[in-house]
């Protein structure tokens, strides 16, 4: 049943734990890079890419107490207010996992559509927590970043996939069956 | 087909949407916490000693880059660059002559009127390591924290003027907001007539407002203005702003003013913390008993 799927036909392995972890570290280190100007709005939160990543593949791997640290993480490194981003990764996670079954059945240009959704609406829930404690609108750019972050999405779904399409010739077939 | 909800085949723990639920009501917590209450300084403090670490191993590649950039300047730009500097020496050699003599009239003037001596500032050079991702604030961050005695509310300045504020302090670097910030005030004068204002950011494109000022007042386009010093927090004199343009329109009951920040705001990487050694402000007076005993 599950071979069925488009992904099911390239994935052939699980990733290993070590794997997800080390993915969202090197995505919060990227998120951390010194930006200045208008990269830093150009920028997409790869965190937050990342994360959508495992939870629309592996929605039992990885859950919501994962997006509200990663969150909460990402509020100590930007110097924010505490508890923006673990709000607006916990909203957009539970989105993303109630599509999950949808998105796994679409091409990653089809899901690139959706994470596009997926992205504006991390930005809105944290434009609101801000203008709800009296920030400025910082301007329509703002919402720039989802768009370039979707269309990385294809991209990161090949570079997060490698690992998982070297077939090792000790891995029996009935790998075929992974979850 | 016959039952669309089977029996879940797994434990599962809670129900994701009550899951959810849990988390959004946490982060909620958190974000009232911090916004109105600002009970998380400490737990900032200690997750911040886990990712400071990280940022800076972030930043090692960029300034090696950088660092080697500069190895690989040309002789000829070298010599032009020298020949400057000797220049703005020679210059500024004349000027500091000057100064001391100047310095020296002013402490016998200043003794002979029994005035109180302006403190003495102390300053120590930072490096600006990145600006912060968040598109809603000024602020940058700089390689000085606690750790090197910096403290929450000292100045930053650069060559030109100030550049923002110490608004909070790591272990081993802190955060600076920019005046140019939507929230940040500096009390400031008029250079030309004395007159007092306090100049907040725009938080829009490196502009200045002084907002609630008369439509009257005596602002013109030029006019620069220097930190008053009344808030025994920055020091008097640096240059803060020079006022861009004054729109007076009547049917509004205050005058729009745009200034344009002194200081290099977005450009320089080296700042200075100033440690203003300002005496304590006297004890405000107690309305509250006075009213009641009256009472």
């Amino acid at each position: 049943m599950a071979s069925a799927s488009p992904r099911q036909s390239v994935l052939t392995r699980p990733p290993r734990t070590r794997f997800i972890v080390m993915s969202l570290a090197l995505a919060l280190l990227a998120n951390l890079l010194p930006w200045n100007g208008v990269a830093v709005l150009l920028w997409p939160d790869l965190v937050a890419l990342v994360l959508l990543y495992w939870i629309i593949h592996y929605p039992r791997r990885i859950g919501l107490a994962s997006a509200w640290f990663l969150g909460l993480l990402m509020d100590i490194a930007e110097g924010v207010l505490f508890g923006q981003h673990a709000l607006a990764y916990v909203v957009t996670a539970y989105a993303a996992w109630l599509l999950h079954r949808r998105l796994q059945t679409f091409n990653p240009w089809q899901q690139a559509l959706y994470v596009l959704g997926l992205l504006l609406l991390l930005e809105l829930t944290m434009l609101l927590v801000r203008l709800a404690f009296g920030a400025a609108f910082p301007g329509w750019l703002y919402f720039a970043g989802s768009l370039v972050g979707a269309v990385l999405w294809p991209l990161l779904t090949l570079v997060l996939q490698l690992p998982q399409r070297r077939q090792p010739a000790t891995t029996p077939p009935y790998g075929t069956a992974s979850r | 087909m016959i039952d669309t909800t089977p029996p879940p085949f797994f434990k599962t723990g809670l129900r994701p949407a009550t899951r959810f639920a849990i988390f959004a009501l946490l982060s909620l917590f958190l974000i009232l916490a911090d916004a109105r209450f600002g009970y998380l300084h400490p737990l900032r403090q200690a997750l911040a000693v886990i990712i400071n670490p990280l940022q800076h191993a972030v930043n090692a590649p960029v300034r090696l880059a950088a660092q080697v950039g500069e190895f690989f300047v040309t002789q000829t730009r070298l010599r032009v660059e020298n020949d400057e500097l000797r220049e703005a020496r020679l210059r500024l050699s004349g000027q500091l002559m000057e100064f001391q003599a100047l310095q020296a009239e002013n402490a016998h003037l200043r003794a002979l009127l029994k005035a109180r001596e302006r403190y003495a500032n102390h300053a120590q050079l930072a490096e600006i390591l990145y600006s912060e991702r968040d598109p809603f604030a000024r602020k940058i961050i700089i390689d000085r924290g606690s750790l090197h005695q910096v403290e929450p509310g000292q100045v930053v300045v650069d060559e030109l003027g100030v550049v923002g504020q110490v608004t909070r302090v790591y272990p081993g670097v802190s955060e600076v907001t920019l005046i140019t910030d939507k929230n940040q005030a500096v009390p400031v004068q008029n250079l030309r007539n004395g007159l007092r204002a306090v100049v907040f950011g725009s938080g829009q494109d490196g502009t200045l407002n002084v907002p609630f000022m008369p439509i009257h007042a005596d602002l013109q386009p030029g006019d620069q203005l220097v930190t008053s010093g009344i808030d025994g927090i920055y020091p008097p004199g640096l240059p803060v702003a020079t006022v861009l343009r004054v729109e007076r329109n009547a049917a509004y009951p205050f005058a729009r003013i745009t200034c344009l920040p002194a200081a290099g705001v977005d450009r320089h990487r080296q700042v200075l913390v100033v440690a203003s050694h300002a005496p304590a402000p006297p004890p405000r007076p107690k309305p509250m008993e006075s009213a009641r005993g009256k009472r």
